[in-house]
């Protein structure tokens, strides 16, 4: 075919093609790349979230026509963008509910890789590529919240950016250096400005470049997490892959027209979405001198956020945020158990797995709540559960000795009372204590006592 | 030697120009990570600001914007400044040994006259401006309260003289800017005093 048209002749198509193998890159990428036949519901969200990002961009740009980076400017701007400018209530609702459908669509995309191990080998490049879009996602909205310029964006950031002054030493100039001034100002809103509208999203779309181009390289991992890879026909195809194109776009279509559905029915019905996507307050704009009567942040941040409330230590607080996020770039090397779907994982790793994700959503919950004294005692027994779920994936990676879970059992415990022990607050929760210590023995003496650990047969083939 | 190649050669060309090259771009990037600190301009934004106190009540708080900062001054009274005496044991840093202020006003007052408070209302925890509770035994502080700051961010506490609280999150007292009094009406924050 591709020499017919050097001969003369042939159509638009083979022209093209010879100076453009588009053909070529359609093959590998599309329909004749194999993809595993067993996608489920989970499997959308990768696709949603590139839907997503070109919402975000589309709407940016035209967001950023009729926006102005000043602080006497902005808040003015967007009550015209919203009031003034013909359909402009739309793009920017498109917008901000897009901020919040992304982490919604990244956070059960994780959760997808965390129940089939899509993280272990060979794809644990590709899982710290997600993670650092991850982390870029999570700056890129930090900087777009501040550019309405209302008191949440005001004083959003100011927690936030003070958080960096907590370093010993380095970060009071750190957080001068972040705010290129002593206060938030006009200056921060500029350059808050430019690093979200030009620098994150070409970060952003490096990353996702190259979290494709891992991806085509190891190939999907799929609900059973066997690699189909290993199972090939004589025509050297997987047995039982299905080509991409047009097996999955038309799933994916499905997908899509289910979320664009949901997705105007909150821009168009709840924009505020019961005040978790915009926060009242932000209709209020920026006053340097007031703070409102509470600051929390947006929904997608508040796990992180209990964290960092929940531990009463002002610089210890802060590790432990950073760290609740950067142990998640370890897992490949942290959970080294040889079955990676949840479903022929053990009954003890799939309750931990549910308890883990129950607790993050407890500790978001959390975040949203100012403090009491029986939400805190909560939020540090909830953050003691994440970072245990760690230690715990870790122990359950191969099987052990009975002594083996018995010192990881008395370690654990040692630990959750150590904090007791220092923390400078209303005291021991003894009940509290309790319910840990029951909860860790739940997880570290039944392996030793019962077959609750045991993971199950994985079959060669996928199921279904 | 191979082949006519003098591998040291090349070797020792390749380190010396990623080397310099290495250089190169390190230097390029200090102007541009230098260009995102305060300007000269927003150094200079700093001028310091004129108040007159003289019509201020007792228990009056008055908020003014210095380096784009609230300050407060509030007018205690007899009772209040009394009071600060009696809470020290509930105090974190009672003497103000860790936390920002004035020499001349490192005191049970922090202030130069102990009538006036000259305070940076700004929660040493993550930087809120905490709510002022002037009132001993405000309800919505409890009984034993003796008048002072809340910041509701947190639940960070404070006295009448920006001292913070055992037990919250917040770590010193609030800051006391440089301030002085022209006479007895007229207040310049910004400025320090001169004292002997
Ligand atoms: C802008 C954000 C992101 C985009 C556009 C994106 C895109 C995609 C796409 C299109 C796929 C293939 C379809 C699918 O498996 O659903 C995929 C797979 C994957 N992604 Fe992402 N992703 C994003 C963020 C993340 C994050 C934050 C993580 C985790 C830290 C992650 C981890 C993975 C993993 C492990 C796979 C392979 C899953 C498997 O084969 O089972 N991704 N991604
Ligand atoms: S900012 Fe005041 S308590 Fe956190």
């Amino acid at each position: 075919m591709q020499n017919k048209s050097n001969q003369g002749g042939g159509t638009v198509g083979d022209w093209i093609n010879d100076r453009l193998p588009y053909r070529q890159f359609v093959e590998d990428q599309l329909t004749g790349y194999y993809a595993p036949k067993n996608f489920n519901f989970w499997y959308f969200f990768g696709s949603l979230a590139l839907l997503v990002l070109v919402i975000q961009i589309v709407t940016g740009i035209f967001l950023t026509m009729s926006y102005k980076p000043s602080a006497d400017g902005a808040f003015a701007s967007v009550e015209y963008i919203m009031r003034d400018v013909e359909w402009g209530w739309l793009i920017r609702y498109m917008h901000s509910t897009g901020a919040s459908m992304f982490f919604l669509v990244v956070y059960l995309h994780m959760f997808r890789g965390l129940m089939y191990g899509s993280y272990k080998k060979p794809r644990e490049l590709l899982w710290i590529f997600g993670m650092l879009i991850y982390v870029v996602l999570m700056a890129e909205a930090f900087f777009g919240y501040l550019l309405p310029w209302g008191q949440m964006s005001y004083w959003g950031a100011q927690v936030i950016i003070s958080l960096f002054s907590v370093l010993p030493g380095i970060g009071e100039p750190l957080a001068i250096w972040i705010r290129g001034d002593y206060l938030i100002s006009d200056v921060t809103l500029n350059r808050f400005f430019a690093l979200h509208v030009v620098a994150l999203p070409l970060v952003l779309i490096g990353l996702i470049f190259f979290h494709l181009v891992a991806l085509r390289q190891t190939g999907s991992n799929n609900p059973d997490g066997i690699e189909i890879k290993e199972n090939k026909g004589p025509d050297g195809k997987p047995v039982d892959g299905i080509p991409f194109h047009p097996y999955y776009t038309v799933k994916d279509i499905v997908g899509v027209g289910v979320f664009l559905a949901l997705f105007f029915a909150i821009v168009f019905f709840a924009p505020t979405f019961l005040d978790l996507f915009l926060k009242p307050a932000n209709f209020i704009p920026a006053d340097p001198l007031q703070t409102p009567e509470y600051v929390p942040p947006v929904w997608y941040f508040t796990p992180f956020y209990a964290i960092l409330a929940a531990i009463p230590d002002q610089v210890g607080g802060v590790i432990a945020m950073g760290l609740a996020i950067l142990v998640l770039f370890a897992m490949p090397w942290i959970d080294r158990h040889p079955v990676k779907s949840i479903r022929y994982r053990s009954f003890l790793y799939k309750a931990l797995l549910m308890s883990f994700a129950f607790g993050f959503i407890v500790l978001g919950y959390l975040g949203l709540k100012p403090a009491t004294t029986l939400y805190n005692e909560l939020a540090l027994r909830f953050t003691e559960f994440y970072f245990m779920f760690f230690i715990i994936s870790w122990v359950y990676s191969e099987p052990r000795s009975r002594n083996y879970y018995y010192g990881a059992f008395a370690i654990v415990v040692a630990l959750i009372a150590v904090i007791d022990l220092v923390r400078d607050m209303a005291g021991i929760s003894w009940i509290a204590l309790l319910v840990m210590i029951a909860v860790t023995a739940f997880f570290l003496l039944l392996p030793a006592h019962t077959r609750l650990n045991e993971s199950k047969p994985v079959p060669e083939r996928l199921t279904s | 030697m191979s082949n006519g190649v003098d591998n040291n050669r090349r070797h020792f060309l390749t380190v010396a120009t990623s080397v310099v090259g290495g250089i190169g771009v390190a230097a390029m990037a200090a102007p541009f990570l230098a260009s995102l600190r305060p300007s000269a301009r927003a150094r200079l934004a700093g001028a310091p600001v004129e108040v007159d106190v003289s019509k201020m009540d007792e228990g009056e708080r008055i908020t003014l914007s210095w380096r784009g900062r609230p300050i407060h001054v509030v007018r205690r009274g007899e009772d209040a400044i009394e009071r600060l005496g009696e809470i020290r044991d509930r105090l974190r840093d009672p003497d103000s040994d860790s936390s920002d202020q004035p020499e001349y006003a490192k005191n049970e007052y922090r202030s130069l006259k102990p009538e006036y408070l000259v305070m940076v209302a700004v929660c040493t925890h993550l930087g809120c401006s905490p709510s002022f509770h002037p009132d001993p035994a405000d309800p919505a502080m409890g009984s034993d309260w003796p008048g002072g700051y809340f910041c509701a961010c947190h639940g960070s506490r404070f006295d009448l003289a920006g001292r913070v609280y055992r037990g919250v999150p917040a770590p010193t007292n609030m800051d006391i800017p440089p301030h002085r009094f022209v006479d007895d009406n007229t207040l310049i924050v910004g400025e320090d005093a001169e004292v002997a």
